[in-house]
């Protein structure tokens, strides 16, 4: 028999908070960090964001009949206690994968981040972790080429890759860019990077730079006898520009274009990914725009799902944070999300805030970069954190160095092939780092005045976001 | 004395990737790193290529590559070996990891000259 239509409005929990529900291998689950307003029932709370950001509206609508939204509506399955916060809980909301247009991050976002977030009845709102669905993971084209190729494309084994961010970030012409950028890469780093917030300005027209930067990579190879590249910036005001950018990356010998994720937005990312795939092009991501969206401890999107959207968009490099560094970062918080870019299984695991298990099945990995205020005395801790798969980035750390650019970057090489050595010796690199760094000083001079000018730089302020324990 | 009186010259070097900003390992040196390899579960196996040649992705192979080697010794023994055969080679060491379908390690043991 069909069900009657009895106009008015409903509890949320009566229809969305199941909690006998066992979540299918298909589903998608969420994990919110919830903050109701005061009164308002914990149970209510979670069924009002699993239908908000499903199928639910505030009141009953006639033609709700004609479909069954048993099938599609997302359910509330389990409430949890935040450690040490009285206030907030955790609800964990399963959604059905017909959800969900496939290979769309905008689709997922729009549904599971939408007006939900806006809802009166909350105060604060979190999305914590989410869980992909092996069978919606394969759907998404991921990193255009992934570690394992861009290792074998650039020929760099066995170490952390190192780059920089040309400095000063904006007000270079294309020459002295480009002059940067070549004394950084004769010194020994690997890749250099655009500045986020240098795309096509006055001072610096985006083809000139391509060309200039060209020039400055090829020479760098040739005299180097090392493979090398700089990551032009092709994000621009429209696709049509950055494809335009992205052609002409290519054209000029650059193994590597770059992009920012959330202010050029998924769609944008998606296809400039595609493109790269396409091209035999690698993509690097930079974040700007995430900690807007991810510092707050209780309301916003937590890295760790902006990381897990980026990787099945598709990337190659995603900025991490240091831990060590100028900008903010958790130890333990970092390398959870660390984790779900570069592995193929992650594990549940509460004490890197790693609320479900996540099977990455075939997808490439990411590496992960660490930039932002870090140097030479940080390269022990950098290398022990991030391991090989990453790319460590010194900007001021390579270009202020009192002999210039290709000094510092053979510093930051010299130190961090020092510790990569120490380590396979089986040394533990945290703890005997002023042993490692002094021996290997002795063989460099640019390394001792490197260690010299930035002995005293450190960044200890406390952690903002840091894990519920 | 001026500023640029007590400033180094960098000069550029030809430096073939991983380590070849360290001094030439010694002896010790390379069978520490040999052990890593076998320790990590990863293949040894050598590679060598005239100096004008150190730019391809393929170097000769050097026999094939060592599966299941245990012995340090023997590992650079063959390194010596491959060393003596072509002295004007560069001679890599690579560690195969077979999980990942990459190369775990890879550095040049013995610098040919151009």
């Amino acid at each position: 028999m069909s069900k009657k239509y009895d106009a008015g409005v409903k509890e949320y929990r009566d229809m969305y908070w199941t909690p006998d529900y066992v979540p299918l291998d298909t589903d998608l689950l969420a994990c919110f960090k919830c903050t109701g307003q005061p009164g308002v029932p914990r149970e209510e709370v979670a069924a009002a964001v699993a239908a908000e950001s499903s199928t639910g509206t505030w009141s009953t609508v006639w033609s709700e009949l004609l479909t069954d939204l048993e099938y599609y509506k997302g359910r509330a399955y389990r409430i949890e206690d935040v450690p040490g916060d009285n206030e907030s809980f955790y609800a964990f909301i399963a959604y059905p994968i017909d959800l969900f247009e496939e290979g769309s991050i905008v689709n997922v976002l729009t549904s599971l981040v939408g007006n939900v977030f806006g809802f009166k009845a909350l105060r604060h709102l979190r999305l914590e972790d989410l869980r992909f669905p092996i069978a919606y993971i394969k759907t998404c084209g991921g990193p255009p080429a992934g570690i394992q190729l861009e290792r074998d494309r650039l020929n760099k084994y066995g170490r952390p890759m190192l780059g920089a961010t040309i400095k000063p970030k904006l007000g270079l012409s294309a020459k002295n860019y480009g002059r940067a950028v070549y004394e950084c890469l004769r010194g020994g780093l690997d890749m250099t990077k655009d500045d986020e917030n240098v795309n096509s300005q006055p001072f610096m027209r985006w083809r000139d730079r391509f060309e200039f930067v060209g020039e400055a990579i090829q020479k760098a190879q040739q005299e180097t006898g090392e493979r090398k590249g700089h990551y032009l910036n092709v994000t621009a005001a429209t696709p049509e520009e950055m494809y335009k950018r992205a052609e002409f990356a290519k054209e000029v010998g650059s193994p590597i274009i770059m992009h920012d994720f959330l202010t050029g937005g998924f769609t944008a990312n998606t296809g400039l990914a595609n493109w790269c795939r396409e091209n035999g092009m690698l993509l690097h991501i930079h974040r700007a725009m995430h900690a807007v969206i991810d510092r707050h401890p209780k309301h916003g999107i937590h890295f760790r799902v902006l990381a897990k959207c980026l990787r099945l968009s598709g990337g190659d490099h995603l900025h991490t944070g240091t831990v060590v560094g100028k900008l903010e970062g958790d130890r333990a918080s970092t390398l959870g999300f660390v984790d779900q870019l570069r592995e193929s299984f992650v594990p549940e695991d509460r004490s890197r805030g790693v609320f479900f298990d996540q099977d990455w099945g075939s997808l490439p990995g990411v590496f992960a970069v660490a930039s932002g205020g870090i140097h030479v005395w940080h390269m022990p801790a950098l290398v022990t954190i991030f391991g090989d798969d990453s790319m460590l980035q010194f900007g001021g750390g390579t270009q202020g160095h009192p002999w210039g650019n290709a000094a510092g970057a053979c510093a930051n090489r010299v130190a961090a092939e020092a510790c990569v050595k120490a380590r396979n010796e089986g040394r533990e690199l945290e703890k005997e780092a002023r042993e490692i760094m002094t021996e290997a000083a002795q063989h460099s001079p640019e390394l001792a005045i490197a260690m010299e000018t930035w002995k005293e730089i450190k960044f200890e302020f406390d952690t903002v976001d840091k894990l519920d324990t | 004395m001026s500023l640029q009186a007590t400033m180094g010259d960098y000069q550029t070097k030809q430096t073939l990737e991983t380590f070849g900003f360290l001094p030439p390992l010694s002896q010790q040196e390379i069978y520490d790193q040999i052990a890593y390899i076998i320790a990590q579960g990863w293949t040894p196996a050598i590679e060598h290529v005239h100096p004008s040649g150190s730019m391809d992705d393929y170097w000769t192979m050097w026999k094939l590559p060592f599966f299941g080697e245990q012995e340090l010794g023997n590992v650079a023994a063959e390194l010596e070996a491959c060393h003596r055969s072509y002295p004007g080679h560069h001679v890599r060491l690579t560690g195969y990891d077979s999980y990942t379908q990459s190369q775990g390690s890879c550095f040049v043991v013995f610098h040919g000259r151009a």
